[in-house]
Order: structure tokens, then C-alpha cells, then sequence
């Protein structure tokens, strides 16, 4: 008795492919996402490298030396210069503002300041005040500060013993071949810098959820309880329906946004009342994707169980690519272009600008015209997919 | 002028031809009834009349009026065979939202309301969710959503499928209602005595084609059961049944046809006697409309 409902539930898991893909093939995506995002940050591998922007205020042979030893160092990826997309003109060194400008913007993970007199500290183990480098950082990439500050002392090395052909100066594992300090550019006065990160992560993860289970409550659902064959029947047709699901979903989305950063803002202290405006933008704008993004899930199911798989599928993987289960910041360049395939990823950076590099209005506009972009490509999808419910 | 005339009505789906050439008419505050077996395209006509599916060939008019698929049909009012609600809406939400969907505003959809759940008997639990209500209280909600609007046609597919007597009883007290303010119905179901007793014509459609249309003695005409139907139960079984009868229910029930009961009739119980086969009860009647639609439709299942 009891073995016959053991086969029973494997006849019946052999009959639904949606189980089947829930029980087997999920997994093995997530945990295929996962192995990229955390695999490309092997040693080995190239595109796991620290973006560092460096300014050789300095211009003296050993600060040229030693940026020579950076740029030679696999573990970095070096940039001394203007180019695209970076005020100033292009091709001329870095400034120290340039440098504070591109870690705030989230370009690089740390900017290394080189000043005039930090020669003279180099691989110099004399008593007295030396001239310290300086490292602006994200405090949102914790990790990537000690990475640099670590291989900058191994390039003080390489670049004195290149210099000096001798690479075991006196003192040196007592003293820094490089003194320097650090200065987080972003979020100073922050008390906790990434709980703006996460409450956006996890807010934009759950509508896409809920969107997902409207979705496929605007057709599915009311197939299966006749109510759409009535509704249909009157003026409001499938455009309409579209629409009115759209935007009723969309709405749910908001308040979940909503609870959400009142949440963060009254129990972990995130400034909602100092970026009221860019939270409002992002908000109504990532809601609205969200919403459109359910019906297009929500359409392309012909079953409550396709829609299950398809759903958990599709949130869970561009949540996991998109930067929710991990910043995209913390992923290699590669990955982080390509996780802008998914709405979700562009609204977290949206969000992350507003609250986190507190840029001005204007900078979320790429962010709002790409939401604009997909919430439209989404209406498009949901209201071809959904011809197959109209006149047959 | 009909209310509703249907014609020549042709839909293929894939290899299935589900309306093959189909004509019907309804007259103005008639209730007609559609029977048919399963899949003989009950639901495709009744869809094709509500624009929800598009005629390869044919016509639907209603007032005279040539209906496009998917073309508004103010004047229709859809009553599906499932209960066809928002479940977690009250009763109150769920006819102002089929109401305003049907084109209700304001005071109108307000009067409308009040008395949907009047009629409905539903105005004590106006406030409460669908999804708390009997089956007999939900079909009479899913009813009232589809005629709110004051629709002069109703399509009913099985609206009494699923419910008590009492509910069912209380739902044709409703259709009579509709009729008296001037609906006409056109009602699907399997309840042949439902059919039988309250439909004044009835229409039955078998692959796609009606087959035959009338009142009951005009198909029973039709189906050439024409005459009386005298149904015997006898006292023992017997094996061989006398002359003009035929053994039915285990033979201990003898039926046979008749045209004329004053002069066949003596002659039957004359034969029974002869047998020696004692009556225990005698039923003599028209045939019925069960006896026309197996006649016309067959006795093999349909699915």
C-alpha cells in the first residue's frame, strides 16, 4: 500500500513537466548562475579584475614605475585616463576630482590618488611623516579597498626591485612599502550603506513575484473560473482587460515598494525623506515594468503549473544575474553588461544612484528610459500572447 | 421580426467540424431550448451568438441586425454554465463589475443592483464573498451578472446544472420573470424534463446541424414516435412477451407503441390476460422527450 503511493507520486511527477522542471532543472540553473557569478572571481580568471582609476599627481619616475607595476598586476584592471562617457577631455590623465567622480558613478571600485612627494615614500622605511597615497572607495564593495591596498604594496615592491634589482629591502616586512589611507567617496553618512542596496533588491525580487502571480491570475485564473469568457463578452475586450490588469497589478507592486522602504526607512534608518522624489520615479517606473513583466509570464503559460515553473525560472534567474542575491558591482564586467538584459537590473541601479550614490535626478534618466523601454516591449508581448484567448 | 435567427452556420476546428450548416430562430419572449450530446456544438453556437467565435460561413442577426465576431451585442446577456464569478468579491462587488462592464453607471447600475439581489434572494448576504455561498445561491448570483443590464436576449448555457430542486425551481421562477419583462431565452441543458416542461420550442442539434425543431409533439412527429407509449409492469418476468409488446427492465416491464388507446388499448390488456401475466401497474403516455432525443441522436456515447 504505502510503495503504491510512492510509485503513484513519481507516475504523476513523470506526467507534470512543469514539477519536473521545478524539482530538476531550476536548480541546476541557479546553481549554474551562481557558479558563474562567484566562478569569474577566481584568480585565474580575467574579467574578475578590480577596476581601479588612478591619478599620478605625482609624475615622477617611481610613480610611473610603480603605475606600470599596477597595470602589469592581472589582478587589475588600471585606467589613468579620460575616455568615453567620462567628463573632460578625452585622453588627458585623471584628476582627483575625475577619479572621485567615476567611484561615485559605481566605474570603478576604487580610485588610487598618487600625491606630489609620494615618491619619496615609496619602498622609504625612514622614520618621520611620509607622504601617503590615498584610496577613494565604495564602501557598497568593501572587499575591493583591502584587494588594492594589498596588491598596491606588492606593486611597491615590483616596482623598486625593477628599479633597484633587489627585492628584499631592509624593514620590509615591518613597514609599508607604500603607506596610504582610505576615504569612502559614497555614503559617508550612512550609518549601514547597504541596506538601500537590499531593501530595492528585495522589494523589486517579491514584486516580480506577485506581478508574476497576477499575471497569470489576469488570464489563467479567469479562465479557469469563467469569468473571462463573460468579460469578454462585454465592450471591455482584451486590450482592455490588458490594461486594467496592468495597471491594477502595477498598483500592488507600488505598495509592496512602498512597505518595503517605509520598512527600511523607520526600522534601519534609510533616508526615504531625503530622496522622496527618486524613490517616487524609480518606484512608479520599476512597478509598472514589474506589472507588464507578469503579464507577459502570465500570458505565455497555458497552465497554472507552466506558469509556477516559468516564473521561478525567470524571477529567480534575473533576480540572481540582475543583482538582487548579489550586487552587480561585485560581479565581473562581462556579467554586470549582461545582467542588463533584465528589467530588474537596471531598476537596482536606479535605485542604487537615488540612494546610495545620491546622484541628482537627472543621472536616473538611462534607467527610466530603459524601464520605459521594456514595461513597452513587455505590453507588446502580453497583448500578442493573449490573442490566443480572444475570437477563435 | 426574430429576436435571434442564426444561419447556415459553418465553424471547423482543425478536424473537427463543430457547426456544419446549423439554422435556428428565436421568436420574441420565446424560451427555446437547445439540446444535443456532448460535442454536437451547443457551445460553439452558443460562443459564435456571443461574437467569441468567428463563422467560417453563416450569420447571426439579432433584431434583425448582422452580428461581426467580436462586435458589441448590448442587447445580449451571457449566462455561462460555470458560476462564472470573482470568488473573494461579495455578491454587491460582483454584479456592480458585470454591471458596469455592461455599460451601468451610477443610479442605473445602483437600481440594477438592488434589484439583482432582491430577485436573486441574495439581499441579506449582499455583503458577503461569492466563494461563501451554496452552489443554489451562486448560480443564482452567476444569473443575475448576466442579465443585469436588461439584455432582450439571454444566452443560458446549463443554468441549473449542479443544484437542488429547490434552487432549480427557484431559478426557472426567475427565467419566467425575465420573460415577463420581455427577454427571449435560449437555454442549453441536459435536464430533459426541464426542456420538456418549461421551453415552448425546442431545437436539437447533433453534429453540428439541427436535426429537428418544434414543440414536443411536432419532434416526436419528427422522430416517428407518433401515438401513445403504454408501459406495463407485470406481477412475475416472463421470457416471452405476448404480441405487440417488448420486454424491458428484466422482464418484468412491457412496453408498447399505439396510435389510438380506445380501440388498441383493450386489446393489449386482452393478450396480457390470455398469458396469464397479472398487471401490477399500467402507464399510457405521449412519448417523451428522452424517447425523441434517443431516437434521433443514438444511444453510443459521445466521449
Amino acid at each position: 500500500m504505502i510503495l503504491m503511493f510512492v510509485r503513484n507520486s513519481w507516475a504523476q511527477l513523470a506526467r507534470d513537466r512543469a514539477a519536473q522542471v521545478l524539482a530538476f532543472v531550476v536548480p541546476l540553473v541557479f546553481f549554474s548562475i551562481f557558479a558563474v557569478i562567484f566562478g569569474s572571481r577566481g584568480p585565474t580568471d580575467g574579467t574578475s579584475r578590480v577596476r581601479v582609476a588612478v591619478v599620478d599627481e605625482s609624475h615622477s619616475d617611481r610613480s610611473k614605475a610603480l603605475v606600470r607595476a599596477l597595470e602589469s598586476d592581472s589582478s587589475l584592471r588600471i585606467r589613468t585616463r579620460v575616455s568615453g562617457g567620462v567628463p573632460g577631455k578625452p585622453g588627458a590623465p585623471f584628476t582627483r576630482a575625475d577619479a572621485e567622480q567615476l567611484v561615485q558613478r559605481g566605474d570603478v571600485a576604487v580610485a588610487l590618488v598618487l600625491p606630489a612627494g609620494v615618491e619619496w615614500s615609496l619602498m622609504s622605511f625612514a622614520s618621520g611623516e611620509r607622504v601617503k597615497a590615498l584610496l577613494l572607495h565604495d564602501p557598497g564593495d568593501p572587499i575591493a579597498v583591502r584587494v588594492v591596498g594589498g596588491l598596491l604594496q606588492r606593486a611597491a615592491i615590483r616596482a623598486y626591485a625593477d628599479a633597484s634589482g633587489d627585492s628584499t629591502p631592509a624593514g620590509a616586512r615591518e613597514l609599508l612599502p607604500l603607506p596610504f589611507e582610505d576615504r569612502a567617496v559614497v555614503g559617508q553618512k550612512r550609518t549601514s550603506p547597504m541596506i538601500s542596496f537590499y531593501a530595492a533588491s528585495i522589494a523589486v525580487l517579491f514584486i516580480m513575484f506577485s506581478a508574476t502571480a497576477g499575471g497569470g491570475g489576469a488570464l489563467i485564473e479567469e479562465t479557469e473560473s469563467g469569468t473571462l469568457e463573460r468579460v469578454l463578452t462585454t465592450g471591455l475586450g482584451m486590450t482592455g482587460l490588458l490594461i486594467a490588469k496592468w495597471l491594477s497589478i502595477a498598483s500592488l507592486a507600488l505598495a509592496q515598494i512602498v512597505v518595503m522602504f517605509v520598512w527600511a526607512a523607520v526600522v534601519f534608518g534609510l533616508p526615504l525623506g531625503e530622496h522622496l522624489t527618486g524613490f517616487a520615479v524609480m518606484s512608479v517606473f520599476t512597478a509598472l515594468a514589474a506589472s507588464a513583466f507578469g503579464l507577459v509570464i502570465g500570458t505565455l503559460a497555458r497552465t497554472r503549473q507552466q506558469l509556477t515553473g516559468l516564473a521561478n525560472l525567470l524571477v529567480l534567474g534575473l533576480n540572481a544575474i540582475g543583482g538582487s542575491m548579489f550586487p552587480r558591482f561585485l560581479m565581473s564586467e562581462e556579467l554586470r553588461k549582461f545582467s542588463l538584459v533584465g528589467f530588474n537590473a537596471w531598476a537596482l541601479d536606479g535605485y542604487i544612484k537615488v540612494f546610495w550614490r545620491e546622484e541628482p535626478l537627472a543621472a536616473i534618466a538611462p534607467q527610466v528610459a530603459a524601464l520605459i523601454g521594456f514595461t513597452a516591449l513587455f505590453l507588446f508581448l502580453a497583448r500578442r500572447l493573449a490573442s490566443r484567448w480572444e475570437t477563435a | 421580426m426574430a429576436v435571434l435567427e442564426v444561419r447556415d452556420a459553418h465553424k471547423r476546428f482543425g478536424a473537427t467540424q463543430a457547426l456544419d450548416g446549423l439554422s435556428l430562430m428565436l421568436d420574441q419572449g420565446e424560451m427555446l431550448g437547445l439540446l444535443g450530446p456532448n460535442g454536437a456544438g451547443k457551445t460553439t453556437l452558443i460562443r459564435a451568438i456571443a461574437g467569441r467565435v468567428r463563422l467560417d460561413k453563416g450569420t447571426v442577426a439579432v433584431h434583425g441586425r448582422m452580428l461581426a465576431a467580436g462586435a458589441q451585442r448590448p442587447d445580449l446577456g451571457v449566462v455561462p454554465q460555470e458560476n462564472a464569478l470573482y470568488p473573494l468579491l461579495t455578491a454587491r462587488e460582483n454584479l456592480e463589475t458585470f454591471g458596469k462592464l455592461n455599460g451601468l453607471e451610477g443610479k442605473r447600475l445602483r437600481e440594477r443592483t438592488a434589484w439583482a439581489l432582491e430577485w436573486t434572494g441574495l439581499a441579506d448576504r449582499a455583503n458577503s464573498v461569492a466563494r461563501s455561498f451554496s452552489g443554489g445561491m451562486k448560480r443564482r448570483l452567476n444569473l443575475a451578472c448576466g442579465v443585469l443590464h436588461e439584455p432582450k436576449l439571454v444566452l443560458l448555457d446549463e443554468p441549473t446544472v449542479g443544484v437542488d430542486p429547490q434552487s432549480r425551481e427557484k431559478i426557472y421562477d426567475m427565467l419566467s420573470a425575465l420573460r415577463a419583462d420581455g427577454a427571449s431565452l435560449l437555454l442549453t441543458t441536459h435536464y430533459l424534463e426541464e426542456a420538456e416542461a418549461r421551453c415552448e420550442r425546442i431545437v436539437i442539434i447533433d453534429h453540428g446541424r439541427a436535426i429537428a425543431a418544434g414543440t414536443l409533439s411536432q419532434l416526436v412527429e419528427q422522430a416517428g414516435l407518433a401515438g401513445r407509449v403504454v408501459r406495463v409492469s407485470l406481477e412475475r418476468e416472463t421470457a416471452s412477451p405476448p404480441a405487440g409488446f417488448r420486454s424491458e427492465g428484466g422482464g418484468t416491464e412491457l412496453v408498447a407503441n399505439i396510435r389510438d388507446v380506445a380501440s388498441e388499448l383493450p386489446g393489449l390488456l386482452t393478450r396480457l390476460q390470455q398469458a396469464g401475466l397479472g398487471v401490477r401497474d399500467l402507464d399510457v403516455r405521449t412519448a417523451s422527450l428522452q424517447a425523441v432525443f434517443l431516437e434521433l441522436t443514438g444511444k453510443e456515447l459521445r466521449e
